[in-house]
């Protein structure tokens, strides 16, 4: 029996297309039986950062509502064969499907599959719920923005609600240089203030954009740091003990930080 | 130009990161217990207005904060007693 997890954020545009593109390509990569799920209903990308844009014939809501089988709604990726793609449906909406639909899907995913990693839409209304209902574990993509953060912390809060309760945190789009000039929030500086578990660290690279452009995900790219931030994360999702890179700009010193207000 | 402008932000102790992290804690602490910053004004106006009732406090001196650590949160007040009982004779 494999594992369903989601890839949530709240907040839009921090990277959880991208972390569930990587990271299934990178458990393919490992040999593991892989399948993404795009549940971002209406505004579908994972087909397109996954470069399979243009092999779409069923989607998510076509399994849904029996239109198709399960299986003919799998794209198969371009190169790694323990991988594929389940795409959402670009002319419907978040209420097409409902949180029953989506646990029966990965329910019945997870026999044949040894990770299932869903896309989550941004948000936390109807999307997030679907996304979330089938999910055994959850991920949680945030930047060092506060924005970002006090949107993931909710998100965190909802997860536990939902059963859900040691989601872990991966903070992409670091700027180290920032990061030691004191002026982005480093990683003790998050991981303290959510106090959950940190699964992974990626930095703000433009190779990721690039590759992006090209439609094959950066974990492919052996060369590439962001490729092995991902890929990283992935051994650790597997179980294997992978240590952080040095991301320098020293430990912090409180554990726990207050928000003082002097009188 | 660049120069001046890295000297300039290593001498300030007021890096952006910090003022992040203290708005970031602020926020949260409000969202977690789904309040406003006028409540938290006023929480701490009564906590002195109490206190106050009772013992004369260094009022210029004392901190109230709010600390969160995960799911908890705490109310941290630094009250400097000035002098005893207001009531003793
Ligand atoms: N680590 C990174 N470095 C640079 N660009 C990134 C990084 N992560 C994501 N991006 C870019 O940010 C944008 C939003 O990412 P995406 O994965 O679509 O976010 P989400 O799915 O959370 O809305 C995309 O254009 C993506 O290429
Ligand atoms: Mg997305």
């Amino acid at each position: 029996m494999g594992e369903v997890i989601v890839i949530t954020s709240g907040k839009g545009g921090v990277g959880k297309t991208t972390t569930t593109a990587n990271l299934g390509t990178a458990l393919a990569m490992m040999g593991k039986r892989t399948v993404l799920l795009d549940t971002d209903i209406g505004l579908r990308n994972l087909d397109v950062v996954m470069g399979l844009e243009n092999r779409i014939v069923f989607n998510l809501v076509d399994v849904a509502e029996n239109r198709c089988r399960l299986n003919q709604a799998m794209i198969k990726d371009k190169k790694l064969d323990t991988l594929s793609l389940i795409p959402a449906a670009q002319t419907r909406d978040k209420t097409a499907i409902t949180e029953a639909q989506m646990e029966k899907i990965a329910r019945t995913l997870k026999k044949d599959f040894d990770y299932v990693l869903i896309d989550c839409p941004a948000g936390i209304e109807q999307g997030f719920k679907n996304a979330v209902a089938g999910a055994d574990r959850a991920l949680v993509v945030t930047t060092p923005e506060i924005s970002a953060v006090r949107d993931a912390d909710r998100v965190i809060g909802l997860l536990e609600a939902a059963g859900l309760p040691h989601p872990e945190v991966i903070i992409n789009r670091v700027r180290f240089d920032m990061v030691r000039r004191g002026e982005m929030m480093g990683i003790d500086d998050i991981i303290d203030i959510l106090a959950v578990e940190l699964i992974g660290i990626v930095a703000d690279d433009e190779d990721i954009v690039i590759s992006t452009n090209k439609g094959e995900p950066i974990a492919k790219n052996q060369l590439s740091a962001a490729g092995k931030s991902f890929r990283d994360v992935a051994r650790r999702l597997a179980g294997e003990n992978v240590p952080f890179q040095d991301v320098g700009g020293g430990r912090s010193l409180w554990r726990k930080v207050c928000a003082v207000f002097n009188r | 130009m660049v120069f001046w402008k890295r000297l300039f932000a290593k001498n300030t102790s007021t890096h952006s990161k910090n003022t992040a992290k203290k708005r970031l804690q602020l926020v949260l602490v409000q969202d977690r217990l789904n309040i406003g910053s006028e409540t938290l004004e006023g929480l701490k106006n009564d906590l002195i207005a109490v206190i106050g009732k009772h013992l004369e406090i260094d009022v210029e001196a004392m901190d109230v904060s709010f600390c969160r650590d995960g799911e908890q949160v705490a109310i941290v007040a630094n009250i400097p007693v000035l002098q005893g009982s207001k009531e003793a004779v």
